[in-house]
């Protein structure tokens, strides 16, 4: 009897019909640093209000001191799982902006990156959204194959998840031998794996049943909640920017644009899944491309920009002119022309823009990234109300959201 | 036919006369300037009649220099069927930068308008939740804006023992 007294209920919390559930901001099913809070009747969300920004870090006032190539590495830690695509977006933005034009190959071996960037980012998304829908084997089984991603980067700049790959004008140095070898590996191991991946979701009765009709949004609201890449295509909008916009010879590249219907979390796992096909069928072609280039053409890795690449180091001490060069980009005292751009890529998970001021100084006078799932995170609720918990669980990974993306 | 930036911009001026100007074509994308007061009508206008029903992006910028327009927000629209883009921005006072709210007419304004308010205080009239987004509601400033400048990294000021450094 003494301890009936000492519960202090909220008022009005006994006549309540709903209960608000709190999830977040740390919780194994957000993925992320994200909260909800919740308004659930039984297991149905009537409502839902996220909250963003802990992992807020700045960037675009840091951007705002640091020289063009300084900026590389804070576009790293947008979408970590596909960084080498922010990178590249970034440079090909600076490329655009300061009207350097790229040779082919430079092109093409940035093409084999940025796809191989895009499978892992595919493949950490719809194996997650395997795991929350109950089956973790997919996850564990794939994750080898994004190890081996993770090795050709390694190959090709040094590090493994924030890349900060290539620089402006092309790559800091050629590809090696070692990442060609590990990248055929990697096309030639890959598609049975991603064959077995298919066979284990998307027939499987439990998977289907989990995902279809949950989590879904019809073209005209998804383009009025800013959705981009995968989630938008899920919808039925056929719009990449690879196609719309082509950046990096996108052009001389075969390739198929996967859509959807219902725009639900099913085809969602489909989009992704065909357009990993797609990638791989692109890595192939660009690979072809780079591979058909001989004798002093095969050596070409960068574009000739001396003041945005750093000079060979044995230039710098033997030659007066990269080294003025060399101390000028270190330094960063190169002007930048005045105007104003906006460029975008395709990233892992949509329209990952740059918009670039410039006032004629060393640094961009803003710099402002479109993230695109900060952008169709805010349709969560919309997507979840009406349906079960747990399918709100399983839309929240397969809209892949990345926090790093979304705090920026 | 399709649309070009010549197109987009007769149609501009035939529709909004003198109110809409500062054209400029930089990097293909066609930039225009209207007051504060028309950005609504502005917005619609294209929604409608030009087909730009998707809204890329949404930001501020900060101009200190320039007077009584020292805060510019800055649309970005896309035309999905001609694949074509526009730049539309507006410029308001840093004393009363009060813009007319697009969440009305697009759901992904909502959150960009508030990210906008977050870092550069524009005051999105008619928003329903203009609330800061990914700074603490605490905070008591726009960070964004030029007036605070970030810490000079030659300051020799600073305790080195405090910093692991010492």
């Amino acid at each position: 009897m003494e301890a009936h007294h000492n519960i202090n209920l909220p008022e009005g919390s006994i006549e309540k019909k709903t209960t608000t559930l709190n999830i977040g901001p740390t919780h194994p099913a957000t993925h992320g640093v994200f909260q909800n809070i919740m308004e659930i009747d039984g297991e149905r969300v009537v409502s839902s209000e996220q909250t963003v920004g802990f992992i807020h870090r700045a960037f675009e006032k840091l951007a705002e001191r640091r020289n063009l190539y300084q900026i590389t590495p804070i576009t790293d830690r947008l979408n970590y799982c596909s960084s080498p695509i922010n990178n590249m977006g970034w440079h090909i933005t600076c490329e655009r902006f300061l009207k350097v034009e790229t040779p082919k190959r430079v092109d093409y071996l940035r093409i084999i990156i940025m796809e191989l960037a895009r499978i892992s980012d595919h493949l950490i998304c719809n194996s997650i959204v395997g795991v929350d829908t109950g089956a973790y084997t997919g996850f564990l089984y794939v994750m080898q194959y994004r190890e081996l991603i993770y090795e050709i980067y390694e190959e090709v700049c040094g590090s493994r998840l924030t890349t900060n790959i290539g620089r402006i004008g092309g790559f800091e140095r050629n590809f090696t031998n070692a990442a060609f070898t590990k990248l055929e590996k990697f096309l030639n191991e890959y598609p049975k794996v991603l064959k077995e991946f298919e066979s284990l979701f998307t027939r499987n009765r439990i998977f289907m049943e989990r995902t279809q009709g949950t989590g879904g949004i019809s073209a005209a609201r998804a383009m009025n909640y800013g959705f981009t890449g995968p989630n938008l295509r899920a919808a039925g909008v056929d719009y990449d920017v690879r196609v719309a916009n082509p950046y990096s010879s996108y052009q001389d590249i075969d390739f198929t644009v996967p859509v959807g219907t219902t725009g639900d979390n099913y085809d969602r796992f489909l989009v992704r899944n065909a357009e990993m096909w797609q990638s791989l069928s692109i890595i192939k072609q660009a690979y072809e491309k780079v591979q058909s280039f001989k004798g002093a053409e095969a050596e070409i890795f960068h574009a000739d920009v001396p003041e945005y690449y750093l000079p060979k180091k044995e230039d710098v001490y033997n030659n007066m002119e990269a080294l003025i060069w060399h101390f000028k980009i270190i330094m960063g005292e190169v002007n930048l022309p005045k105007g104003q751009i906006y460029s975008a890529v395709e990233g892992g998970n949509g329209e990952l823009g740059f918009y670039l001021v410039s006032d004629g100084g060393r640094t961009p006078f803003r710099l402002h990234f479109r993230r695109p799932c900060f952008i169709y995170y805010q349709a969560y609720p919309e997507l979840i109300t009406g349906g079960m918990l747990s399918d709100a669980v399983v839309t929240m990974s397969s809209l892949n959201l990345i926090a790093g993306e979304l705090d920026a | 036919m399709s649309l070009t930036n010549a197109i987009i911009q007769e149609k501009l001026v035939e529709k909004f006369g003198d109110q809409i100007n500062l054209f400029s074509n930089e990097y293909d994308i066609l930039s225009f300037e209207a007051p504060a007061a028309n950005n609504l009508k502005v917005i619609q206008f294209l929604y409608d009649e030009l087909g730009f029903t998707f809204l890329t992006d949404l930001c501020g910028v900060n101009y200190p220099d320039q007077k009584g327009a020292e805060i510019v927000v800055v649309y970005h629209l896309h035309n999905f069927i001609e694949n074509i883009r526009v730049r539309f921005s507006v410029a308001v006072p840093v004393e009363k930068p009060d813009v007319f709210t697009a969440s009305k007419l697009f759901e992904s304004a909502n959150w960009m308008e508030r990210e906008t308010y977050d870092f550069f205080g524009v005051n999105f009239i008619g928003h329903a939740n203009l609330k800061r987004i990914l700074n603490v509601d605490e905070m008591d400033y726009f960070p964004l804006r030029k007036e605070f400048p970030l810490e000079d990294q030659t300051r020799i000021d600073k305790d080195d023992e405090m910093f692991g450094r010492g």
